[in-house]
Formats: structure tokens, C-alpha cells, sequence
């Protein structure tokens, strides 16, 4: 059985070799940087498991390493490898000899993935499942990845040191950037243990006239753009504004079909995703990654989408739940 | 009501604004926000460690490097483009398009790992964007060459937000309808997941309006261009 555990020691082991190659470059700040994220991916279900008995000191290691990852970060003490186009010749050369053979292993990620999800429920017999029940999309990409990385080092004839030398030369060219993601929904998490949420929707309950059910839907709809960009996820907003606004008002107050508000709330709250750095993800790891100048750049591209969406969507909303 | 948490988010507003390093900046809206809810610090560090260490899903595309940085050496993104400049008949609008629309509808089948900014995005749409805007415009200049490439990410994240909604089994359909179900209000998944298809075909004619517009505006430019 693949467990989930084995997935994080493999991306452990994919941080801890970014950490040797730039302790050998003598880049001590990347390295520890790194490290440390290797430490928490191969310690985290051990931390978690010490915290749920009730040991807090591991969580709050994780708690100082994760200040230190900041300052590291925040400090411009980690150097960011700059795009190598030194040999470029070599590819050019590469990419003539492999031709559509290099399409194999990239394609082959997504699709044994999503083979793998389809499948999961088949891949088992009485006592031994391949996956743990439950999600299996993680273990998932985590197979398609290792096959992927096998054919592309057959494809490619390069030796498996290689691949590791490649993913770390990357991880330097993304840098802190990859781990913002992660630290945003940590966020998420504290906003919601100190109580940011219901603050913000009882805020939002004293503002709006409950008598009118446009001022209601669009009420409804922008808080759910603005909160949404605030928090980084819709996830995170819907709960707050379908308690604060949804729930009391559209609903029970002016009968709109619950269905509708549901998906078409979250909906709008998607084209706040669009709009703020906060998800990091989708709007500030693809501007690293395509090495843009500008790490606004994927958002000024969606903000006309995301605008005209949002008001496309409160309309839907204020015709759909009054049908 | 104490409302003083809500300095943590004024923090990050104005942090995003001054274009501090975000990292430094969401650590210390955490910790204002924390202070503020009257927490101590150590009920702090362990708060942010434990949230920090659940969820570490995000960072699992690390795993795609390896094979992605193996690729590109051996030249990965020079063929996607000499293969998309060699296609007399794709245009950028045509090869955006048509990538939204199957991310839209393998997302509405559940199938989103399909795709993806570090799977496909970078070493294959973007390059095959990018050689797609050279045919409309030969002289593609360096702010050119950035926005088409921003365009590419973006009509990844349409695709994708617009259409996963409408799969039943997907977390936001399950989320809300485990929110009515808290409230006395049962809901079957299906009937939330329906009314997400309007949405998704507004957001495709929306931002593929915006692709042919985008090309457009780069066929003016070569055009004016002497």
C-alpha cells in the first residue's frame, strides 16, 4: 500500500537534495532553507501525531522554523538562480535528435494520474488496497511523477543525479515563492482560530439594508470577491458570507433557492481568486515560473475576465434564486 | 465581538500594497492578528507550526520538477515551439481557446490534475503560446512576449476554476452542501453542481473574447509597427 507519509518523504528527499546541491554551491541561506523545509515534510505527521497527544514542543519548532523561513526569505538572503541560457545550443541540438519523444514523459504526469484516480477503486482486493481509501489524487500524482521521472530519464539518457540536479536548479530559480502557498493557507488557519471570520461577518451584518434583495445580492456577491481576495480562497470566504449574508438574508428572509447561492456565491467568490496575491498558487508561482518581470503580471492579465465575470455572476444570482 | 483580529488582515492589505516580501508579510499578520485575539506566544508558534504542517498538499507540484527540469534540458520547450510554428493553422486565440475549453471539460469529469501552472503550463502552453503569437506578430517585443505568457497561466486558472465547480464530488460542491446540511437545509450534490454550468459557459465567452481580443491587439501592433 502506498501511504501518504511516503509521499512527503518523497518530496522531503526532493527539498533535501536542493539543500546538498546549494551547500556544495556554498549557498548557506538557500540550503537552509531548503533543509528546513525537508525537515517539516519528512517530520510532519510525526509533529502532528506529538501535538495530538498532547507534546506541543515539536509544533512550535515547526512554529520557529517557519519565522526563520520568512526571514530568510524576507531578509533577500536567498539567491534566486538566474533562467540559465548558457547552453542553449546543447538544447536546440537535444530537442532536434528527441523530437515528440520529449512530449512522452511531460504528458505522462497528468495522464497516469488521473488513470490512477479513475482507477483506485479497482486497484484493490480484500485485504490489500493500492491506496489508502479515501482521496487518492495525491498518491496519484505522486506515481505519475516517479513513472514520468523514470521515462524521462530513459528518454533523455541522463543518469538519476541529473534529474535531482534539475528539480534543484529549479527549485532556486522559484525559490521562497514555492513555499508561499503553503504559508498563506497556515494563515488561513490562524485568521480562523482568532476569530477574523466571524468579526468580519458580523461587520458586514450592520452595514448592508436587509429590506432590499439587491442590495442583499450584491452585497452577498462582493463580499464574496472581497473576502475571497482577503483570505486568498473561497473556500475560506463562503462560510463567513453564506452565514452573514447567504443563510439569514437572501435565504431565509427573502426565499432565494439555496442551490444557487451556494454554487453561484462560490463562483463569484472564484473571480476574487483571480484578483489578489493571496492565492498564491494560481497568481504568484505561475509568474515565477514563466519568469515574468512583473509577479503581478498573471493577475493584471485576468482582472478584465475576473471583473466581467463578477458582475455576470451577481446578475445569474439576483434572476436564478428569485426564479 | 472583539474586533481587533481584523488588524491582521489591514496587515496583509497593506503589506500586498507596499510590495513588502510577502512571506515576511503573512507571518506578521498572523502574528498581529494573534496578538490581537490576546493569544500568547507560544500558543502562537504552535498554532502557526500545526497550520503550516497540515498543509503541505500546495507544494506537492515539487514532485513534477525532476521530470519537468530533465526535460527542458534535453530541450523541451525549443520543440513545443518549433512544433506550434511549424502548424500553419494554429493561431494563439485557436490553441488558447481550445486548451481552456478541455481543462473546463475534464474539470466538470473531476479530471483537473490534468493540467496545471508547473505540469503544463510552463514547459508546454506557454512556449507553444508564445510561437503562436510570433506568426501574428513576427516582431514579438519583450512586454509582448511577458502578457502572452501571463495570458497562458490566466486561461489555465479560468479553465480550471470554471469548470470543476460543475463535477459533483468536487470540495466546494461537498463544502456547501455540508454547510446547508449544519443549517436543516439537504441538498443532493447535483442539484448545487448544476447551477454552475451557467458560470462556466459566461467565463468561457468572457475570456475567450478577451484571447481573440488579446491576438487582435498584437495583429494591430505588427501592422503599425514599420
Amino acid at each position: 500500500m502506498i501511504a501518504l507519509a511516503y509521499v512527503w518523504w518523497l518530496a522531503a528527499f526532493v527539498f533535501a537534495a536542493a539543500a546538498y546541491f546549494d551547500l556544495r554551491a556554498r549557498r548557506w541561506s538557500n540550503a537552509l532553507f531548503w533543509a528546513l523545509m525537508a525537515v517539516v515534510f519528512a517530520a510532519g505527521d510525526t509533529i502532528l501525531a506529538a501535538d495530538k497527544a498532547g507534546d506541543r514542543l515539536p509544533t512550535q519548532l515547526a512554529g520557529v522554523a517557519v519565522v526563520v523561513l520568512a526571514l530568510l526569505a524576507g531578509t533577500g538572503r536567498m539567491r534566486r538562480n538566474p533562467p540559465c541560457t548558457a547552453d542553449s545550443g546543447l538544447r536546440e541540438a537535444s530537442a532536434q535528435r528527441l523530437g515528440h519523444r520529449l512530449f512522452g514523459p511531460a504528458l505522462m504526469i497528468p495522464l497516469v494520474t488521473t488513470m490512477l484516480v479513475v482507477l483506485a477503486p479497482y486497484l484493490a482486493s480484500d485485504s490489500w488496497r493500492l491506496f489508502p481509501a479515501g482521496n487518492a489524487t495525491v498518491q496519484a500524482l505522486a506515481m505519475g511523477c516517479v513513472l514520468a521521472a523514470l521515462y524521462a530519464l530513459h528518454v533523455t539518457r541522463s543518469r538519476p543525479s541529473q534529474a535531482m540536479r534539475e528539480s534543484s536548479r529549479l527549485l532556486d530559480q522559484l525559490s521562497w515563492a514555492v513555499v508561499l502557498p503553503m504559508l498563506l493557507a497556515a494563515l488561513g488557519g490562524v485568521f480562523e482560530s482568532t476569530g477574523v471570520g466571524n468579526a468580519v461577518a458580523s461587520l458586514i451584518g450592520q452595514i448592508i439594508a436587509t429590506d432590499s434583495r439587491l442590495a442583499c445580492t450584491i452585497a452577498y456577491g462582493l463580499g464574496m470577491v472581497v473576502f475571497t481576495m482577503i483570505m486568498g480562497n473561497a473556500f475560506a470566504a463562503f462560510p463567513v458570507m453564506a452565514s452573514g449574508i447567504g443563510l439569514p438574508l437572501l435565504i431565509r428572509q427573502h426565499g432565494a433557492d439555496p442551490a444557487v447561492v451556494g454554487a453561484i456565491g462560490m463562483l463569484t467568490g472564484y473571480c476574487g481568486t483571480l484578483l489578489t496575491p493571496m492565492a498564491a498558487n494560481f497568481n504568484i508561482v505561475p509568474a515565477v515560473l514563466l519568469e515574468l518581470k512583473d509577479s503581478y503580471g498573471v493577475i493584471r492579465m485576468q482582472t478584465v475576465t475576473a471583473l466581467l465575470l463578477a458582475a455576470v455572476n451577481i446578475t445569474l444570482l439576483y434572476i436564478l434564486a428569485f426564479r | 465581538m472583539n474586533y481587533w483580529p481584523l488588524l491582521g488582515v489591514a496587515s496583509v492589505v497593506a503589506g500586498f500594497a507596499l510590495r513588502l516580501n510577502p512571506m515576511l508579510v503573512v507571518v506578521a499578520a498572523g502574528f498581529v492578528s494573534g496578538f490581537a485575539a490576546g493569544m500568547s506566544l507560544p500558543d502562537q508558534l504552535a498554532l502557526l507550526g500545526k497550520s503550516f504542517v497540515s498543509t503541505r498538499a500546495p507544494l506537492l507540484i515539487v514532485l513534477t520538477l525532476p521530470v519537468i527540469g530533465l526535460l527542458e534540458h534535453a530541450g523541451l520547450r525549443e520543440h513545443a515551439q518549433r512544433w506550434i510554428a511549424g502548424l500553419y493553422y494554429m493561431s494563439l486565440s485557436l490553441l488558447l481557446i481550445c486548451y481552456m475549453a478541455l481543462r473546463q471539460v475534464l474539470g466538470a469529469l473531476g479530471l483537473t490534475s490534468i493540467g496545471g501552472h508547473a505540469q503544463t503550463v510552463r514547459p508546454l502552453i506557454a512556449p507553444m503560446a508564445e510561437a503562436s503569437a510570433r506568426k501574428t506578430a513576427p516582431g514579438l517585443d519583450a512586454t509582448q512576449r511577458e502578457r502572452t505568457r501571463a495570458l497562458a497561466a490566466a486561461t489555465d486558472n479560468v479553465g480550471l476554476f470554471f469548470g470543476e465547480d460543475i463535477f459533483v464530488a468536487f470540495g466546494a460542491v461537498l463544502l456547501i452542501q455540508s454547510f446547508y446540511a449544519a443549517n436543516g437545509i439537504t441538498l443532493e450534490p447535483l442539484s448545487i453542481a448544476i447551477w454552475a454550468i451557467p458560470t462556466a459557459i459566461a467565463a468561457f465567452l468572457i475570456h475567450a473574447l478577451r484571447i481573440v481580443v488579446f491576438q487582435y491587439g498584437l495583429k494591430r501592433s505588427a501592422e503599425t509597427r514599420p
